[in-house]
């Protein structure tokens, strides 16, 4: 990043080095030519939002003045974010939404991969139709679950009453079991996902240590233990990593389906940060909500990395 | 010796059937949206459920399609944004692709770090300041502002780095004997055998790019310019409580292309993803 004048390099060995690595006829400003495009675009709509992220929680934004109504209010918005009650409690709901979700799709998506590896009538079919949700638009999936989870035709509460339950969850209308019922929905629409990533990663597992583990009369509990889950694990950790940051942490369902009703129920961080900036315009708010995720996430995704260190079979 | 095999048959026979079963159990509600969006609005509820309709309204996508809100609209919306990003995508992700794997230069490596580091920002963080970054160089409500951060993508670099890190080198050596500059190189010999992946990032940019709804939530204001997910919800009526048979055929709409874009490209789509797993 420093040099774009690549004919400064250190006079020391790697002259050599480089002279017999580059080859003839390669410019130095040559790769830079290659990279700008995407270099320049990346900076203008990603690392120079993120900066500024970072930058516009510090300050309080009249949006009625334009850009000239930015004014600087140093850590005033953290002080009011964590005194906020509204705050604390979204973040409680993040946590059990992301805690109870995240696991759940990746323990499906491991059976459902685990499942379809064997030999099965109609496999490819079968693959199919538990991908197939993983291609549906949010608002469709919305829209399809509002019918499924209607409290009293639905097909859910239907089935329900049907196995004997006279009274079963109102779902979506109900502040207990609103966000529970956006689980089962993320759940549902993400497993196929998460199923198919296990899948190339087992077709990759190497079989000789199966086959030894066998010889000496393991069971396939024993030997999934014993392998195939370290052998998962940064497969694992890569899914644990990319759900928990994942673009929609449910906000585009919560956005759709509850507006973070009834009540507060399902205001969880991310639509509590797009009610704070979108809908109050306090936008330094929303960006302070934005950096506090960010944090959570980094620091979770640093704890997942060194727990796979110490746990996986090839590191 | 044969009796382990019919023991093996019998526990696939097992296994699978337990699998369809599971499998039917998961697609009832789609299969349940497709039903309804051949019913009366008064027909979608019904005790018990009824599977067939009847009568099979079949004007209820002719009235979808003609209607207002103009499904029709936000269909051209949403493959306009797709296709343009797409073309972006390929083209700058290649170009620097290519560079990060087949070019030495100072400070590759750390560039690239960044880059990857870059992949864990939740879009939260980005949602603030690219919406005001618009609004301030007057593209807040065009489509410009679904489609230019999607054309400059990590995960298209990363996915051709992947690509080109993996080509033999002796090629290039051979045309660079042969006389041949480092862009005909790159054109004419490393692009043609990238096909295969720049398909797979194709298809997967297109369809994240048509079921993005956040983005446009947030970016887009007027109806005219809505891209189909923000559409659809034009379709439920205000109390959100009963989305009847016409709602159901917008819906049902926007997931069937889709649906035939996996099927056809079901390999390449699926290749790709699970490269995204393996890094």
């Amino acid at each position: 990043m420093q040099t774009l004048v690549g004919s400064a390099r250190s006079p020391v060995p790697p002259v050599v080095r480089e002279k017999k690595r580059r080859p003839a006829g390669v410019r130095s400003w040559l790769p830079w030519l290659f990279i700008g495009p995407n270099l320049v675009g990346l900076i203008a709509f990603t690392l120079g939002p993120m900066l500024a992220g970072l930058g516009i929680a510090f300050t309080r934004w009249n949006v009625l003045s334009g850009l000239g109504g930015i004014e600087w209010v140093g850590l005033d918005n953290f002080a009011e974010l964590f005194a906020d009650p509204k705050f604390w409690k979204a973040l409680g709901r993040t946590v059990f939404f992301a805690g109870l979700g995240v696991p759940l799709s990746i323990a499906f998506g491991l059976l459902l991969a685990l499942a379809l590896n064997r030999p099965l009538v109609g496999r490819a079919a079968l693959r199919v139709v538990f991908f197939v949700p993983s291609m549906v638009n949010t608002v469709a999936i919305g829209m399809v679950w509002l019918l499924v989870l209607n409290p009293s035709a639905g097909l859910l509460n239907q089935a329900l009453r049907f196995l004997g339950l006279s009274e079963p969850p109102t779902w979506l209308v109900s502040e207990d079991w609103a966000l529970p019922a956006l689980v089962l929905i993320q759940v549902w629409a993400g497993m196929g996902y998460q199923a198919v990533i296990y899948l190339a990663a087992l077709q990759e597992l190497p079989q000789d240590l199966h086959e030894a583990a066998m010889i000496d009369g393991a069971g396939a509990w024993r030997r999934f233990r014993a392998i195939t889950w370290p052998s998962l694990m940064p497969t694992t950790v890569f899914l644990a990593i990319t759900s928990f940051i994942g673009t929609s942490q449910g906000f585009g369902l919560i956005a759709f389906l509850t507006g973070g009703g009834p009540g507060e129920s399902t205001t969880v961080l991310a639509y509590y940060m797009y009610q704070s900036g979108f809908q109050a315009y306090k936008f330094g708010y929303a960006a302070a909500i934005g950096v506090v995720t960010f944090a959570a996430v980094l620091l979770l995704t640093l704890l997942l990395w060194r727990f796979q260190k110490g746990r996986g079979l090839y590191t | 010796m044969t009796r382990s095999r019919t023991d093996r048959t019998l526990r696939t026979w097992v296994l699978s059937v337990v699998m369809w079963a599971i499998a039917v159990l998961f697609a009832l509600p789609l299969l349940w949206m497709i039903s309804a969006s051949l019913k009366r609005n008064i027909d979608v509820f019904t005790l018990p459920v009824t599977w067939i309709p009847d009568p099979v309204r079949w004007v209820n996508y002719a009235e979808v399609w003609a209607g207002d809100p103009p499904l029709l609209r936000y269909f051209g919306n949403s493959l306009i944004v797709a296709t343009v990003a797409v073309a972006g995508e390929l083209f700058t992700s290649s170009l620097a692709g290519y560079a990060f794997a087949r070019m030495r230069f100072k400070g590759r490596d750390r560039l690239f770090l960044l880059y990857i580091a870059t992949s864990i920002v939740p879009t939260q963080l980005l949602l603030v300041p690219r919406f005001m970054f618009f609004q301030a160089v007057g593209l807040y409500d065009t489509l410009w502002a679904l489609i230019l951060p999607s054309m400059f993508t990590v995960f298209g670099t990363f996915l051709m780095r992947q690509h080109f890190s993996a080509v033999p080198g002796e090629l290039a050596e051979a045309a660079r004997i042969d006389g041949a500059g480092e862009w005909s190189i790159y054109w004419r010999i490393y692009l043609p055998m990238a096909k295969p992946v720049l398909a797979a990032l194709a298809i997967l940019g297109f369809v994240w790019s048509w079921n993005s709804y956040e983005t446009p939530l947030i970016m887009l204001s007027s109806d005219e310019n809505y891209t189909l997910p923000v559409g659809l919800t034009r379709f439920v009526d205000g109390d959100g409580g009963l989305a009847g048979g016409l709602s159901m055929a917008a819906a049902t709409s926007s997931v069937v292309p889709m649906i035939i874009v996996f099927l056809v490209f079901q390999r390449q789509f699926l290749s790709a993803l699970s490269r995204t797993g393996l890094k």
